[in-house]
């Protein structure tokens, strides 16, 4: 329990330095929110008016006691383009990003690990080398594109995917009544099979490419790691001891592999949640990268703060699990944390 | 002997790996784009043509026309330069950035280390793409605030790959030596150490370039930084996407691929790099 309790501590000055960036974005910086919200029509003393009442004439120091206070409260502010408070907005639309982020981060292992370790197995062989260069060109495609040219081959030229009007086609099938937000789970719960089908499809295409982006980073580790595992002397031992063939590779080669993998996954967490923006904004997905972007660009400081907030708040809880995943895999990592 | 020592150096890179050379070519055609674009091009970039709207590629049109009339060659062509810029800027910057914090860092150890070190650590606790948006947003929305971002997001490698090698070298021979020597503390620096752990350090930026690109071409996608009708790869893609469902693919391809093109010989050319720079790694 001891390294439980200790990486949970760690993750407070995480917590802290996170804290202090979204207000400093949000405070410190030039643009004056005061005259935004003032409105174009607006004197110097309206301007002045809007300040004293944001509290934006007070030090610093105040204004980040007020901003502390208001965040233990759950107080976000409120978001100038929906008129509802930050958090509310937020909240509403996480788990449509969770459920794409999700099945994404599915697409990626189940497809990364397993060639990892069939290029690990046959070093140098032709598979590896088309695996390795399948991993360096995608690594090169920037999600939107890709999500793009999906969209032009599977919706435009096959017909085979949805059209990428975001989580469900409104039109066709009515939303489930939300219980977790995440429409196929809701769906299963309403027993709604046809719908747990739309929107099931409607994620295909998304999920793939964002998760097409992780692929390699987990593919060239995994490949990595069983190149050393296999190569490494219990191995040969189990090996020398004639023992089958699939229980070297996975009890004994591929758990030993896993931690690496386990601590890219970190990297992994950054690029998806990152990219997951630039995907949202491809498939109309109604998620808070969606909310974000119309936030950045209507200038919605509170909404686009709240964004970066939760985000990196996310980011750091995911962390924690893989590390705590990490001491599941290997115990070894708790006595040298 | 040491010139003869870099030339057969370059060569094998190069007789080696003939995909660097492929990328050494890919470079000079971009940095032919982004010198001389506006001569280049066929036609004039801004210019729309009610007449020639989304015309298929063709001869006239080699990557054909927008939705406004205007040849997408001619606007790939001239976007290289603000592409390009925009993440050159922001890799030498944090470049110099990270060059200069992670050094003392390493160098100086104790308190210094450890603010440096934290601050770095704050910024990698945040998504980078989502903390470069935070930066936009709150920086104001212009092309010089996206090079701002993307260098504040690649700070920490930087800084962190120079604390780790200025650290390693700290306590060695010719560093103590040169200390005995009355060199002042800066003079070590600037002198001794970070002539030596630059060429590693390119390494990292050339495999940095493509990174920033994605990320400020992703920046324009979504809307920030760059405004229409200016020609840049992210905001074209962005442009063409409303087409995609009538099914004129040019219009989002070709912007797309010139950046797939950019970013796959700039990871290209640093993995040539680093095989020049460290004959260890060719096995």
């Amino acid at each position: 329990m001891g390294f439980v309790g200790k990486r949970l501590l760690g993750t407070i000055p995480s917590l802290i330095g996170v804290v202090i960036v979204t207000f400093l974005l949000s405070h410190a910086l030039p643009g004056d929110p005061a005259a935004y919200f003032a409105g174009p029509a607006a004197n110097a003393a309206s301007i002045a008016g809007v300040r004293a009442k944001l509290g934006l004439d007070q030090s610093l120091p105040v204004q980040f006691m007020h901003y502390i206070v208001d965040l233990a409260h759950g107080n976000l502010g409120n978001a100038l383009t929906t008129g509802q408070p930050v958090l509310t907005d937020l909240i509403d639309r996480l788990p449509a990003s969770l459920e794409l982020t999700f099945f994404a981060l599915v697409f990626a292992v189940a497809l990364g690990i397993p060639m990892g370790v069939w290029a690990a197995t046959k070093p140098d062989s032709l598979a590896d080398h088309i695996c390795r260069a399948s991993v360096s060109v995608a690594a090169a495609f920037p999600t939107f594109f890709v999500g793009l040219i999906l969209v032009y081959i599977f919706y435009f030229l096959l017909g085979l995917a949805p059209e990428p009007v975001g989580r469900l086609n409104e039109i066709l099938y009515t939303a489930p009544p939300r219980v977790t937000g995440a429409y196929t789970i809701d769906s299963l719960i309403a027993g709604d099979w046809n719908t747990f089908r739309a929107s099931l499809a409607q994620l295909v295409l998304p999920a793939i490419s964002l998760g097409l982006f992780a692929l390699a980073p987990i593919a060239r580790i995994t490949r990595a790691a069983m190149v050393q595992s296999l190569g490494s002397d219990f191995t040969r031992t189990a090996r020398a001891a004639g023992l089958p063939r699939g229980k070297i590779l996975v009890t004994y080669a591929f758990r030993n592999a896993l931690l690496p993998v386990a601590n890219v996954l970190g990297m992994v967490f950054s690029f998806l949640l990152g990219s997951n923006v630039l995907i949202e904004q491809v498939f109309g997905w109604q998620g808070i990268g969606a909310y974000a972007v119309s936030a950045v660009l209507a200038s919605d400081y509170a909404a686009v703060q709240g964004f970066v907030l939760m985000m990196a708040v996310l980011y750091i809880l995911l962390n924690l699990i893989v590390d705590l995943l990490a001491t599941v895999i290997d115990p070894r990592v708790r006595f040298e944390a | 002997m040491r010139a003869t020592t870099l030339t057969r150096n370059i060569g094998h890179a190069f007789g080696e790996n003939r995909l660097t050379l492929v990328a050494v070519a890919i470079l000079l055609l971009l940095l032919l784009c982004a010198a001389f674009g506006t001569v280049l091009a066929p036609y004039n970039p801004l210019m729309t043509d009610g007449t020639a709207k989304l015309v298929a590629p063709c001869m006239a049109h080699p990557f054909g026309t927008d939705a406004l009339g205007r040849d997408i060659l001619s606007r790939v062509v001239v976007a290289a330069r603000l592409d390009l810029g925009m993440a050159i800027s922001a890799v030498v910057l944090s470049f110099a950035g990270g060059l200069a914090l992670g050094s003392a860092a390493g160098y100086f150890g104790g308190w210094t280390d450890r603010v440096i070190g934290r601050v770095m650590d704050t910024i990698m606790a945040f998504p980078l793409f989502v903390l470069a948006m935070g930066i936009v947003a709150a920086l104001g929305n212009s092309v010089l605030n996206i090079v701002i971002a993307t260098m504040i997001i690649n700070l920490p490698f930087y800084c962190r790959f120079a604390r780790g090698e200025v650290n390693v070298r700290r306590e060695m021979g010719y560093i103590e030596a040169a200390r005995m020597g009355g060199n002042r503390a800066l003079q070590v620096l600037t002198n001794h150490i970070v002539p030596n752990i630059l060429p590693p350090m390119m390494v990292q930026a050339s495999l940095n370039m493509g990174w920033a690109i994605l990320n400020a071409a992703g920046l324009s996608f979504i809307g920030l930084g760059v405004r229409p009708p200016t020609p840049e790869w992210g905001i074209m893609v962005s442009e063409g996407a409303s087409n995609i469902i009538s099914g004129e693919w040019w219009t989002f391809v070709f912007p797309g691929a010139a950046l797939v093109l950019a970013v796959f010989c700039f990871n290209l050319l640093g993995d040539g790099l680093r095989d020049l720079l460290d004959p260890r790694r060719r096995i």
